[in-house]
């Protein structure tokens, strides 16, 4: 076979390849971690691990990347598995929506997983770093699984694939509560994966199909159907746990909180970005727009638990003593704002929602990162012990605050980009006091970051505060990030671009 | 157990039949019930019958700890090595089909009993370490 001739070869399983070759290197990273038995030999493993973690995360991105360029101008990527024909075989289907949620997914991934190699050190027993990285791989596995797939059977797989190895690396932490979070997480995220698999157990008995895209041609002559109505109670719910949405939110905070730094920035930035995904997918492909939006009235579910989620963990951010804590309680607002975009079903809605899964992934994941240099130097997240701590920390606090202005939506960032086409979206309703209400939300996000930038900068530092700058290598991933939040909140065609034509094709439009 | 002379010899006439009926299960899978999960469940079992029955240390020097904890993974790469292998030889990725170039039909056959391996490998390893888990906490935190 001549070399042209493999690299097409090549080409044409990008597909599988991009969930295959980290679900290869779990167990991988695995032997390579468990071969250490001494002190020196453990640090060693632990090393070779990273290094071993970060090729695998080069490949992916380079794969993402690769099925991004190619299904952008509408083309939409096949792949059966096993050689066996949609809808009897598993059917892995990339179209430009599923291409945006792969690129979040494999870039945060990098970015944090650059981030992580030093912020382990602090933070995780070295007993256990090459279990870390094995988790680590399967949670992102699990993640460009659900993103991949076309069958929803397989989402469920994946999704126990990325929550499993997600309990692990939220407890992995030197953090004890990090065990007792993680718990919590099992318990919930357990009865949120049940939900949906009887929610496709539903599904499969009225259609007798578990591919999407069949379902969704079969489903509209069952409107009005009993069953059909429950099914989709329980996918709605299932999911709604997994991007927590209020009032399914409260494993969150505790999880991110407790977690290992990288951790939360990880899964800050990718996890409930690609539940949010599941919901459009499921939603939008699946029952349709006429089905999830007229018959069952997502719509007014969503956006109202939306905007009380906005308003509740706002609030309760502004409450916290913990730094991390209010990231967390903001993040719970956040997912409000994807889903009242989510919820308004037109195009600038979508686009919106789209928007800002892909915004909030690069503006929490620098925050959780800017934290965890903090974390570092301080070994504590409580606000009283952060006082000061701005001015001996320049480089990390500024990391802090423009990506807190991102957060807060200020013009020139990527927050600014995403709300502007919500507020958008919302007046094309003619909802102007919806607008009104995202305005107020986003003044309550200056509270809780004006509160920690207070503390950090105003305050005087305790006597025996450490001093000193975070390590280069905590820094510049954190800077990479907010200098993306800027670079997209300036050049905003791309990204625009790009979740338009994704919002279009879900609409049903071209 | 040592005091059990009973339970010993039962252990010891049943485990060999145990381990042998778990090949059985794994190797007849593609033509009567059973497969790899069962078999690597029926395997596992006989090693915890045999760590019950003779103590945990008699149990880690037929199965070294670290040797279970890499056949875990050893399982799901001979599974995964499969749908690399059908993808090198043109298939599509898990494509039996492609494993025999004449005859897809043993294609097919090759493919279903490695990866049933793999998945009988992984079954049985992860009960052992569970099985250590349980077993040798007492003894790690005393």
């Amino acid at each position: 076979m001549s070399a042209a001739a493999n690299t097409v070869s090549l080409a044409s399983h990008l597909p599988v390849l991009q969930v295959a070759v980290p679900l290869i290197a779990a167990p991988i990273a695995f032997i390579l971690g468990s071969l250490g038995a001494g002190e020196s030999a453990r640090r060693t493993s632990a090393e070779v691990c990273w290094w071993f973690t970060f090729a695998v995360s080069v490949a992916i991105l380079a794969i993402s990347g690769n099925l991004a360029a190619t299904v952008m101008d509408g083309t939409v990527l096949s792949y059966e598995l096993g050689g066996w024909a949609a809808p009897w075989g598993i059917e892995y289907r990339i179209d430009s929506v599923a291409a945006v949620a792969l690129l979040i997914v494999s870039g945060i991934n990098l970015i944090t997983l650059l981030y992580a190699k030093h912020a382990v050190v602090r933070e995780v027993p070295e007993r256990i770093r090459g279990l870390f990285y094995t988790a680590w791989l399967l949670c992102v596995t699990g993640m460009l699984g659900i993103c991949a797939t076309g069958d929803i059977f397989n989402v469920f797989v994946f999704l126990e694939i990325s929550s499993l190895s997600s309990y692990i690396l939220i407890s992995s932490g030197r953090d004890r509560l990090g065990l007792l979070a993680a718990y919590r997480y099992l318990i919930l995220g357990t009865i949120g994966a049940t939900f949906f698999l009887i929610g496709v157990g539903l599904l499969y008995g009225l259609t007798g199909t578990l591919n999407m895209a069949d379902i969704a041609t079969r489903l509209p002559a069952l409107a009005g159907n009993q069953t059909l109505i429950v099914a989709f109670g329980f996918l709605a719910i299932g999911i709604a746990v997994k991007m927590a949405l209020f009032p399914l939110h409260a494993w969150m905070p505790e999880a991110y909180t407790h977690a290992p730094s990288p951790v939360s920035a990880l899964l800050a930035g990718t996890a409930t970005k690609v539940a949010v995904y599941l919901m459009i997918r499921t939603m939008y492909t699946v029952f349709g727009v006429e089905l999830a939006f007229d018959a069952m009235m997502l719509g007014v579910i969503l956006i109202t638990l939306s905007t009380v989620a906005v308003f509740f963990g706002s609030l309760a951010a502004i409450f916290q003593h913990n730094a991390k804590k209010i990231m967390a309680w903001s993040s719970v607002a956040q997912i409000g704002y994807m889903g009242i975009g989510a919820g308004l079903a037109t195009v600038t809605g979508l686009t919106a929602a789209m928007l800002h899964m892909y915004n909030h992934a690069l503006m929490k994941a620098a925050l959780f990162m800017a934290l965890g240099c903090l974390f570092w130097r301080i070994g504590s997240m409580q606000i009283d012990k952060l006082a000061g701590m701005g001015k001996r920390m320049p480089w990390t606090f500024s990391a802090f605050v423009l990506g807190g202005l991102s957060l807060i939506g200020v013009p020139l960032t990527a927050g600014f980009v995403s709300k502007w086409y919500l507020i958008l979206g919302v007046l094309e309703q003619g909802w102007w006091w919806l607008a009104v209400l995202i305005v107020i939300s986003s003044l309550m996000a200056v509270i809780y970051i004006a509160k920690l930038v207070e503390t950090m900068w105003f305050r005087e530092p305790a006597v025996d505060a450490p001093t000193g700058e975070a390590p280069l290598w905590l820094l510049l991933p954190t800077w990479a990030l907010v200098i993306l939040n800027f670079v997209f909140g300036i050049y905003t065609a791309l990204p625009v671009g790009v979740a338009r034509s994704a919002a279009t094709a879900l609409m049903g439009g071209n | 157990m040592e005091h059990h002379p009973v339970v010993r010899v039962a252990a010891k006439i049943l485990i060999p039949p145990i381990l042998l009926f778990a090949l059985y299960v794994q190797f007849h899978g593609d033509f009567g019930p059973g497969g790899g999960f069962q078999a690597g469940v029926i395997f596992g079992a006989a090693i915890i019958l045999y760590g019950l029955v003779f103590g945990l240390k008699a149990t880690q020097s037929v199965i070294p700890p670290q040797v279970a904890s890499i056949l875990t993974a050893v399982g799901v790469l001979l599974y995964a090595g499969v749908g690399v292998w059908s993808v090198m030889l043109g298939g599509n990725f898990l494509d039996y089909n492609a494993l025999d170039s004449h005859d897809p039909v043993h294609g097919q056959h090759v493919g279903i009993l490695i990866i049933e391996l793999g998945v009988g490998i992984t079954v049985a390893a992860v009960m052992i370490v569970l099985f250590y888990g349980f077993a040798g906490y007492l003894r790690d935190h005393d």
